[in-house]
């Protein structure tokens, strides 16, 4: 079936899953006002959000089965959309999960910290599916300014207090460059839907118009910040370590996959012609994000903030598949997000079941002789580590998904063979800290100080073991997975392939 | 193309003039003698107490938020009620009329909404107690 877009209500249909996950989360915010807080009633609020996730995840997988497509408007129906939500809600389940467990020990009360998620979603789901710029920039408010009140969700904690400041002040310094690039890319083209926009560069012959460049160049900015690429990655060690840790998880993971997926679409539909334009600035972007991400996690010693330079790392590796630009890149975009989601999300779900209250034992050496004392959670933790460094078996579809941004960087129509050789060599400097996190807990003696933190709690065991799973069991059988991201790229850009064919 | 800024030009040299003018102007023919009660902060009458730097309870910056979320609601409306005509016909306008039999209740129902979502945002406010004073 096709969505008319022009008619009110198909376009409501066409929004159904993301309507559903907002109308949900507004009655689960009475809800969990309804009650005097407490950790009993904060329990049920997420246990009630992570059905809601479930039922959106179920809603999206209807409409990506039916095969549903729209005419040109304000939002994309296809299968790119479906497949990112999905991700996107795999993040969210985890997370809450996790916080379920997280919020206890720490004694955060507010059920609120829950559908706050569920909201920050809503918005990611708007941004995946977004055509428009405005609707792009509805999205991205509606992810933020959830995300900047759940950093601070720690308040008492000056850390927690710092880094919800910091991302707040960046975050609308960024949004500012985001809006102006809006601006000058509707001022030059004089539209804001992304086909429009392509259209009206061919016809007019806008490729050399400066006010499109600099348009261009202030959106890269804006996505750049969000997505925390070098250089603009400043801020992403200081939130990812002050932040409450499931929402640290829920960072890496969903919000660099929403800011990824729109970065990817408009990349894809709205500026294709304009490849040669852009292609040199992403390029650096990509370079120097994979060499500072993974040079300066090397000197980390907190594992929050080694994760969240291997989250810059892993931003780097992405931004290769976009230099690509072709529907391979977006395919392979699409497996890796999967794989990097659920790894980043089972090693925070490692850290929050090895963390005491108020997290003061962050240290990497604090896990010195896990192996001794929690052996399933070390194997768990090995598994993650070798699955973001891309370690063949082990590290499970974490090496295929390396390998399909490779695959696709030497495909493309322009190879990019310089990037793919950064790729491999910033790979293997990444075992240097990967594999110290594997060393440390496997072959150094526990310290006989050393307090075990108490057995976590099972929401936190599952995430682990669910991940792990995945992980492994994927990377045995990539197949079903490959079929699945190869028929999920932006609509538009399969015509463009069909029709330079 | 910069012509048409011209009168916007004029405009802000008018405002700077204006401003100078009338600030010079005082300050040229103004005769200074000072007292105690005239170097007050002007109260509107009433003695002034103490200094305007202390702190202020948490609670007027509530108050002040969820009165700007509530009065951004009533901006809104303004562009809806303008188009209100148009939202509610199924086809164009003819000389500002809906053709008879077209009338949906489209307009209606997307301010409805909008108004059933900010309804559970007050409801929210009400039941955590942000309305209360103490």
């Amino acid at each position: 079936m096709q969505f008319d877009l022009s008619m009110p209500a198909q376009l409501t249909s066409a929004l159904g899953p993301d309507l559903l996950l907002m109308g949900g989360a507004m009655i689960l915010l009475l809800w969990s006002g309804w009650r005097r807080e407490s950790d009993e009633h904060q329990r049920s609020v997420g246990v009630l959000s992570m059905v809601l996730c479930v039922l959106t995840m179920v809603a999206v997988g209807y409409y990506a089965y039916r095969g549903y497509t729209a005419t040109n408007g304000v939002i994309a129906v296809d299968n790119f959309r479906w497949a990112a939500d999905e991700i996107f809600l795999i993040a969210t389940l985890g997370t809450i999960a996790m916080s379920l467990d997280y919020n206890r020990r720490e004694g955060i009360t507010p059920g609120e910290s829950h559908v706050l998620l569920l909201l920050s979603t809503s918005g990611m789901m708007i941004l995946a599916a977004a055509r428009d710029l405005i609707i792009v920039f509805l999205g991205i408010e509606l992810m933020s300014i959830a995300i900047y009140v759940l950093v601070g969700l720690n308040r008492r904690r000056e850390r927690s207090a710092e880094g919800a400041i910091k991302y707040f002040l960046l975050g609308a310094f960024s949004t500012a460059f985001l809006l102006y690039g809006i601006a000058l890319v509707y001022g030059a083209t004089g539209a804001t839907n992304f086909v429009a926009i392509r259209s009206n560069i061919i016809s007019y012959s806008l490729e050399h118009s400066g006010l499109l460049l600099v348009g261009i160049a202030l959106l890269l900015v804006g996505f750049g910040f969000k997505v925390a690429a070098a250089p603009f990655h400043m801020w992403a060690p200081d939130v990812y370590e002050g932040a409450p840790t499931p929402i640290t998880a829920y960072m890496a993971a969903a919000v660099k996959a929403a800011s990824f997926a729109v970065l990817f679409r408009l990349w894809l539909e709205a500026f294709p012609t304009l490849i040669s334009t852009w292609h040199e600035a992403v390029w650096w972007l990509a370079a120097l994000t994979m060499i500072v991400g993974n040079l300066v996690a090397l000197a980390q010693r907190n594992i929050k903030r080694l994760l969240a330079y291997s989250s810059i790392a892993h931003a780097g590796y992405i931004l290769v598949a976009l230099v690509v630009g072709t529907n391979l890149g977006s395919s392979a975009f699409m497996f890796y997000l999967f794989a990097y989601t659920v790894a980043t999300l089972g090693a925070f779900a490692v850290i929050v079941a090895l963390g005491r209250a108020g997290e003061d034992n962050m240290g990497v050496e604090e896990y010195a002789g896990l192996w001794s004392v929690r052996p399933g959670l070390a194997v768990a933790m090995a598994v993650f580590m070798l699955a973001l460094l891309g370690f063949p078996i082990f590290g499970g579809i974490g090496f295929f998904a390396k390998w399909y941004i490779l695959e696709a960087a030497l495909k493309a129509p322009f190879p990019q063979t310089r990037l793919a050789v950064i790729l491999v060599v910033m790979s293997v400097v990444s075992a240097g800290y990967y594999l110290y996190v594997v060393m440390v807990m496997f072959m150094k003696p526990r310290s006989s100080t050393a307090i075990l933190p108490e057995r976590a709690g099972g929401w936190t065991r599952a995430v682990v073991w669910a991940s792990a799973a995945i992980i492994l069991i994927f990377g045995l059988f990539p197949d079903a997975l490959v079929s699945l991201t190869q028929r999920s790229t932006p609509a538009v850009s399969k015509e463009v392939a069909q029709r330079s064919r | 193309m910069a012509r048409a800024y011209f009168p916007v030009l004029m405009l802000l040299g008018f405002v700077v003039m204006n401003a100078l003018l009338i600030i010079g102007g005082s300050a040229l023919t103004i005769r200074r003698r000072p007292t105690p009660v005239k170097q007050q902060a002007y109260e509107s009458g009433v003695p002034a107490l103490g200094d305007a730097r202390e702190r202020f309870s948490v609670r007027f910056y509530l108050v002040a938020i969820l009165f700007i979320i509530f009065d951004i609601e009533t901006v809104f409306m303004i562009p809806w009620a303008v188009y209100f005509k148009q939202l509610s016909c199924f086809v164009p306008l003819v000389n500002d009329v809906c053709p008879v039999g077209n009338i949906s209740f489209f307009g209606l129902g997307e301010m409805l909404v909008f108004m059933l979502i900010l309804l559970v945002g007050f409801v929210y406010v009400w039941k955590k107690g942000a309305l209360q004073w103490d």
